[in-house]
């Protein structure tokens, strides 16, 4: 009964209320106007820096010239380029079909090895360089506050810079082959590792460390005792999900010259082999999917160690 | 009350496990050490690394550091306006990408939520085409795209469009998944239809984690636009290989820097965008 008689005489706040939610509509309207606003003029910009509107010529079936959107226009030619790639494989004759496809298999299988290879050497290097770093990177370890800013500028310099840019270096600088791509990649992931590595470290827990101190311990002593095995099982994990990464890095770097199947993209890219590339995709597809399947179940198995201990 | 050294080799006869793992487990860890240190080894010889090509490579990597300073400046703006034009590109490639890949891919992700698409046969299948769709490297679609739309950023926008439709996809769905049923059921109850508890009950606790994934994988995508150039498909990475083969490595580390800050501009900026527009909703997923 009394809440009837509350809303019969409305309460003095409510043309107050009314006057501030009014405000507050036409400040959010205004936000999502100069926001959308806004949003407009970058994709136009990039429209334009892109030539994502390009009018093109293309020739019609019937030999014609015609001005065309770009992106419709390409798309037919897409399609024959795709077409080209897949290979004839009849039933009857599957051996001698799948033997044209994969027709120079003794070289793919040595350079899928030659990346498999690099991708470990790459993490093993890229452990060893991150692992170490890792402590003086984290706020909670750091010696000092020179040496963190020092490491902390050096790992985001390795990761920012991408693994080709770092491969096209060092092509130039050891000469085209498979180091020049452990280097790269090493490189690389370093400076991802021991990002991730510093941000495991910045959150253990500190009483184990406080404990070694007090019983006379170096800073060695306290990272090796008090730290590490804590981090371990992550440092793990973050490493075999580095390696699944670096397999992928490690099947392209080939393209400018340093090492690995990418070399294999590029010869047949230039030579029009157009089957082999599907082959290739074939190969790289196929081992990623095992490293991937064989590192998660590892992956697990270190993780259920982890929390069980 | 000090232990001597006594003491500890007493406790070490008494209880040898707690000094040292158990014989099996000494071996497999000693075996595995040996297989690692075998394969690095076989590494090494494999693919013919020696001292002396390190030594010669190194020195040569000082001689190419060294181009590091003093850093280049670029005196006439004809020349500067290029390097600005490539960043510019190297941005609008991952922006248009970016945005490509999501409307492509937001409503594709509802086919993959359990929530939502509730035939698990359609849905596994689903999943399994963005699975295959992500297997693609970002450099090879550019490739596949230079054949089809010719030099020029274009075929780097399509190709981070296209893998990004299988990432936005997945992250997506996953996004999808972890909304709650209590709004859907309210929805319900009111009598509002399938669409109207999408709209209504689904979509305004996803946006912000939608909004979250967008800026992450743009900067991402920032990141992986700099080096499409290489190949041929725009941005700044055709800039900086350029100068690279023709070794005019001082102008090539001031490219590399300046990618550096650009990276760091955008990181911040989507740091602030992400607090503006989501910091207080992060607990709504």
């Amino acid at each position: 009964m009394s809440a009837i008689t509350k809303f019969a005489a409305p309460p003095q706040d409510i043309p107050e209320f009314e006057t501030e939610f009014a405000a507050a509509r036409s400040k959010s309207r205004r936000t999502w106007l100069i926001g959308s606003a806004l949003f407009i003029v970058l994709f136009f910009f990039s429209t334009w820096l892109t030539d994502f509107f390009k009018i093109t010529q293309v020739s019609m079936p019937d030999g014609s010239r015609e001005w065309r959107w770009i992106i419709p226009a390409g798309i037919p030619r897409l399609g024959e380029y795709i077409a080209k790639t897949i290979p004839v494989l009849r039933w009857d004759t599957l051996d001698a079909d799948m033997a044209e496809w994969f027709w120079r298999w003794k070289t793919w299988m040595k350079l899928l090895l030659e990346t498999v290879l690099i991708a470990f050497m790459a993490t093993s290097l890229g452990v060893v360089g991150g692992f170490i770093l890792s402590f003086p990177a984290a706020g909670n370890l750091t010696p000092n506050k020179t040496v963190y800013w020092i490491t902390r500028r050096y790992l985001e310099l390795a990761r920012t810079v991408p693994e080709l840019v770092w491969a096209l270096i060092f092509v130039f600088c050891f000469s085209v082959g498979p180091l020049a791509g452990v280097l790269a990649i090493g490189l690389h992931a370093t400076g991802a590792l021991g990002k991730l590595y510093s941000e495991v470290n910045e959150n253990i827990d500190m009483r184990p460390l406080d404990g070694i101190k007090a019983a006379g311990g170096t800073w060695f002593d306290r990272i090796r005792y008090g730290v590490v095995p804590q981090v371990l099982p992550n440092i793990i994990s973050y490493t075999l999900l580095r390696f699944e990464i670096n397999v992928r890095a490690s099947s392209i770097i080939g393209y400018v010259g340093a090492g690995g199947l990418g070399q294999e993209f590029r010869t047949a890219m230039s030579f029009q082999e157009y089957t082999d590339l599907s082959a290739l995709f074939v190969i790289i597809f196929v081992t990623v999917v095992i490293i991937d399947y064989g590192s998660e179940k590892l992956r697990h198995r270190v993780i259920g160690l982890g929390v069980k201990s | 009350m000090s232990i001597s050294d006594e003491d500890i080799r007493a406790a070490k006869g008494r209880v040898p496990l707690a000094f040292r793992d158990p014989p099996a487990v000494l071996w497999r860890k000693r075996l595995l050490w040996l297989a690692f240190l075998g394969l690095f080894a076989w590494c090494i010889y494999d693919f013919n690394i020696t001292p002396e090509r390190i030594w010669t490579g190194l020195g040569r990597l000082g001689r190419v550091l060294s181009f590091m300073f003093p850093p280049y400046i670029w005196k006439s703006w004809a020349e500067f306006s290029e390097i600005l034009n490539g960043l510019g590109e190297t941005l609008a490639i991952a922006f248009l990408g970016t945005l490509l890949g999501a409307v492509i891919a937001f409503p594709l992700s509802f086919l993959g939520a359990k929530n939502i698409n509730r035939l698990s046969f359609l849905r596994h299948g689903v999943r399994r085409s963005y699975d295959l769709i992500r297997a693609f490297e970002t450099l090879i679609l550019a490739l596949i795209f230079i054949r089809a739309f010719g030099l020029g950023p274009l075929p780097g926008v399509l190709a981070i469009a296209v893998s990004e439709v299988g990432t936005f996809a997945k992250l997506f769905s996953e996004a999808l998944e972890n909304t709650s049923e209590k709004p859907v059921d309210g929805v319900r109850a009111s009598g509002g239809s399938r669409m109207q508890q999408i709209r209504f009950a689904i979509s305004p606790t996803v946006n912000p984690v939608i909004l979250s994934i967008l800026l992450y994988n743009f900067e991402s995508n920032v990141r992986s636009g700099t080096i499409l150039g290489i190949v041929g498909a725009g941005g700044i990475g055709f800039l900086l290989s350029d100068r690279i083969s023709a070794y005019r490595w001082n102008e090539a580390w001031s490219i590399i820097f300046l990618i550096i800050a650009m990276v760091y501009v955008i990181d911040w900026l989507s740091g602030l965008i992400r607090a503006r527009l989501i910091g207080k909703a992060e607990g709504a997923r």
